[in-house]
C-alpha cells in the first residue's frame, strides 16, 4: 500500500513537470515576442534591455528553463504581467475562493447523486425514473453558464432571494482564511452558485449510479440476499449500493475535470472571484504568468483527484490489490 | 471500410428501434440539415442591421413577425443568428470527434496489442494527458495560437483521444486472447494485418459509442468558448450569442434572445447523448434492463 501511494505521488510530480515544460516551450517558442504586449516597442532599445532583463528574458534559453523549473518548484510564478505583483499572491486567495465553491457542491452532489440513482434504479420503469433520468439527462446537457444566468434572472431579478453575483457585498471587506466564508452575506452570496454548481455537478453521478444498480440488480447475491429475508431496504442500501459504488469512484477524476470547467464558465456568470474567472481575465490582457500560474494549478487539483479517486477505489473494492 | 459501413447499418437499427432513439437520431439529422443549408433557411443574413421605419437602429426589438426572436442590441435578428449558429456546433463536435476517436482508437489497438514496453508507454503518457484539465487548456492554446475555429478544433483533439484510447485498450487485450486472433497468426498474417483486419472491426462498435459522448462534450465546450468570448470573432455561434447578451448587459430584459441558444445547445448535446446511450446496447445488452 506504501509503495502504491509513493508510486502515484511520484507519478504525479512527473505529471505536473510535463505539464510545467509544455507550458514554457507553448509560451517562449511562439513565432512573435509574448513579451510585446508588455515591453512596448516605443521604448529605448536601452530600456527595453533592461526590462528584458529583469524578466529573465536576456538569457539563453536552456537557463531560462532551468530557472523556471525552480521557481515553479517553491510555487514561486513570477510576476503579473499586469499588476506587477507576485503571481503566488494574487492566486493564494482565488484558490480558496474556488474550491470553497467546488468542493461542498462535488461532495453534496456525489451523496445525493448516489441516493436518488440507486433509488430509481430500485423503482427502475416507474414515473419517477423517468422524470428523473429524463430531467437529469436535459440539466447534463444544458450549459453551466446559460442555466446560471437563467437562475439569476429567476431566483435574483425576479424573486430578489439572492444576490446577483460577487462573492461578498460592495465596501464590505471579507476576513481572511476559511473564517471569511462563515460570514452570512458570503453565505448568502455563495448560495446561488453553488446550487447551479451542485446541480450540474449532480446528473452525471446520479445517472451512473442508476445504470451500476441496474447491472447489480441482476447479480445472484441480490437473490441471496432477499432469500435471506433481508427488508428491500437493507438488500438495496447494504448489497446493491455498496457494490454499484464502484463505477463512480473510478470516474471521480472525470467528473472533477468536469467540475473544474464548470467552475471557470459559473464563477464567471457569478463574479465570484476565483482560479477561473482570474484566467479569464488574464487571458484577455494577455497577462501570460497568470495564465500559466492559473493553468498549472488547475492541472494539480485534477491531477489530485485522480490520486485520491486512485486510494478511495482500494478501499471500496478490497478485491484491488497493490502491487 | 466494410466494418465500418456494417457499422453504421448497425448503428440506424439499433437507435431507430426505440421511440427515444427515433426522436434523438430526428433531432440530430434536423439540426445537420439547418447546419448545411443555413445560408438559404435563415431569412436574413447574421449579422445585417434592421432599422425601423424611421432609420432608428432596432436595439432589442421584441419579437415580432418580422423577427421571430426579436434583435440583438445591434440590431441584428436573432433568429438568423441561432440558425448560423448550428454550423459551429456540428463543424466543430463532428470534427473533434472523429479525430479523437480515430486517434484514440489507434493508440488503444497499438497498446493493448503489442503490450509491454509501448503498452507502457503508451499508457503513461495516456495518464498524463488524463490529468491536463480540458477548459483550461484549450484557453491557453487559443491565447497562445490565436482564437480561430482551427486552432479550437486542434486543441480540443489533442486531449479528447484520452477517454477511448483507455477504453479500446482494454477491449483489445480480452479480444487478442480470442481463437479467431490465434487462426489469423496460424495462416501466417503479419501483426499489423491482424490488428487491422481482425482485431480492428471488432471496436468500432465501441469506438463509436464513445464518438457520441466526445461529440457531445465537444459541443459543450465549444459553447462555452464561444461563451466566455474565445470564439472565433468572425464566426456566430451559440456561445457567441449568449456572449454578447451577457456582455451587452441585456440579458435580463430580453429573455428571447438569451433562451433560445441555450435550449438549442441543451437540445442538440442531450439528442446526441441519447443515441449515444441508445447505441450503447450494442455492446453492453445489460443496459437494456429488464
Amino acid at each position: 500500500m506504501t509503495v502504491f501511494i509513493l508510486q502515484r505521488l511520484w507519478f504525479m510530480v512527473i505529471t505536473l513537470f510535463v505539464m510545467a515544460t509544455v507550458m514554457f516551450l507553448l509560451f517562449r517558442l511562439l513565432p512573435g515576442d509574448p513579451t510585446a504586449t508588455v515591453i512596448s516597442s516605443a521604448l529605448q532599445p536601452e530600456a527595453q534591455a533592461a526590462l528584458r532583463a529583469s524578466f529573465g528574458l536576456d538569457k539563453p534559453l536552456w537557463q531560462q528553463y532551468l530557472n523556471y523549473m525552480v521557481n515553479m518548484a517553491q510555487l514561486d510564478f513570477g510576476f503579473s504581467f499586469h499588476t506587477s505583483r507576485p503571481v503566488a499572491e494574487m492566486i493564494g486567495g482565488r484558490l480558496l475562493n474556488t474550491l470553497a465553491l467546488l468542493l461542498p457542491s462535488l461532495v453534496a452532489a456525489y451523496l445525493v447523486g448516489a441516493l436518488i440513482g440507486a433509488f430509481i434504479a430500485w423503482r427502475r420503469g416507474g414515473w419517477l425514473d423517468t422524470v428523473c433520468v429524463v430531467l437529469a439527462t436535459a440539466l447534463q446537457s444544458a450549459p453551466v453558464f446559460w442555466v446560471g444566468m437563467m437562475a439569476i434572472l429567476f431566483f435574483s431579478l425576479k424573486l430578489d432571494l439572492f444576490p446577483v453575483g460577487h462573492i461578498i457585498t460592495p465596501g464590505r471587506e471579507m476576513l481572511p482564511g476559511l473564517a471569511g466564508y462563515l460570514d452570512a452575506d458570503v453565505l448568502h452570496h455563495l448560495a446561488l452558485p453553488f446550487l447551479v454548481t451542485f446541480s450540474y455537478q449532480l446528473c452525471f453521478p446520479l445517472l451512473l449510479m442508476r445504470t451500476s444498480m441496474l447491472s447489480t440488480i441482476g447479480e445472484d447475491f441480490i437473490d441471496l440476499a432477499r432469500m435471506k429475508g433481508l427488508s428491500e431496504r437493507k438488500v438495496m442500501l447494504r448489497h446493491a449500493m455498496r457494490n454499484a459504488l464502484l463505477p463512480l469512484a473510478t470516474t471521480l477524476p472525470m467528473l472533477l475535470g468536469w467540475a473544474v470547467a464548470g467552475s471557470v464558465v459559473i464563477e464567471t456568470v457569478f463574479s465570484w472571484p476565483g482560479l477561473g474567472q482570474l484566467m479569464v481575465s488574464a487571458v484577455e490582457r494577455n497577462d501570460y504568468p497568470v495564465v500559466q500560474a492559473c493553468f498549472l494549478l488547475s492541472a494539480f487539483l485534477t491531477v489530485m483527484g485522480t490520486f485520491v479517486a486512485d486510494l478511495l477505489y482500494g478501499l471500496l473494492d478490497p478485491r484491488i490489490v497493490y502491487e | 471500410m466494410r466494418a465500418l459501413w456494417t457499422a453504421i447499418l448497425q448503428f440506424l437499427r439499433v437507435v431507430t428501434a426505440t421511440p427515444v432513439g427515433r426522436i434523438a437520431l430526428g433531432i440530430c439529422v434536423a439540426c445537420a440539415v439547418l447546419a448545411v443549408f443555413a445560408p438559404w433557411l435563415a431569412p436574413f443574413d447574421p449579422m445585417q442591421k434592421h432599422y425601423d421605419g424611421a432609420g432608428k437602429l432596432l436595439r432589442i426589438a421584441d419579437p415580432s413577425f418580422k423577427h421571430w426572436l426579436g434583435t440583438t442590441s445591434l440590431g441584428r435578428d436573432v433568429l438568423s443568428q441561432m440558425i448560423w449558429g448550428v454550423r459551429p456546433a456540428m463543424l466543430v463536435g463532428l470534427v473533434v470527434a472523429l479525430g479523437s476517436a480515430v486517434i484514440g482508437a489507434n493508440i488503444g489497438l497499438l497498446a493493448g496489442y503489442f503490450g509491454g514496453r509501448s503498452d507502457n508507454l503508451l499508457m503513461r503518457f495516456t495518464d498524463i494527458v488524463m490529468g491536463v484539465p480540458f477548459l483550461p487548456f484549450v484557453i491557453v492554446m487559443l491565447s497562445v495560437f490565436g482564437k480561430d475555429l482551427g486552432s479550437l478544433m486542434l486543441a480540443m483533439t489533442l486531449i479528447m483521444w484520452r477517454a477511448s484510447a483507455r477504453i479500446v485498450r482494454a477491449q483489445v487485450l480480452s479480444l487478442k486472447q480470442m481463437p479467431f486472433v490465434a487462426a489469423a497468426r496460424i495462416t501466417g498474417a503479419s501483426d499489423l494485418a491482424i490488428l487491422y483486419r481482425e482485431i480492428a472491426p471488432n471496436i468500432v462498435p465501441l469506438a463509436m459509442v464513445n464518438m457520441a459522448f466526445a461529440l457531445a462534450w465537444a459541443i459543450t465546450t465549444e459553447a462555452s468558448i464561444g461563451f466566455l468570448g474565445f470564439g472565433d470573432p468572425n464566426v456566430i455561434s451559440w456561445g457567441s450569442i449568449i456572449y454578447d447578451a451577457f456582455a451587452s448587459q441585456a440579458m435580463y430584459r430580453a429573455p428571447w434572445w438569451v433562451a433560445p441558444p441555450g435550449f438549442a445547445i441543451m437540445l442538440l448535446v442531450s439528442a446526441v447523448y441519447l443515441v449515444g446511450r441508445e447505441y450503447e446496447r450494442v455492446i453492453n445488452p445489460r443496459l437494456a434492463g429488464p
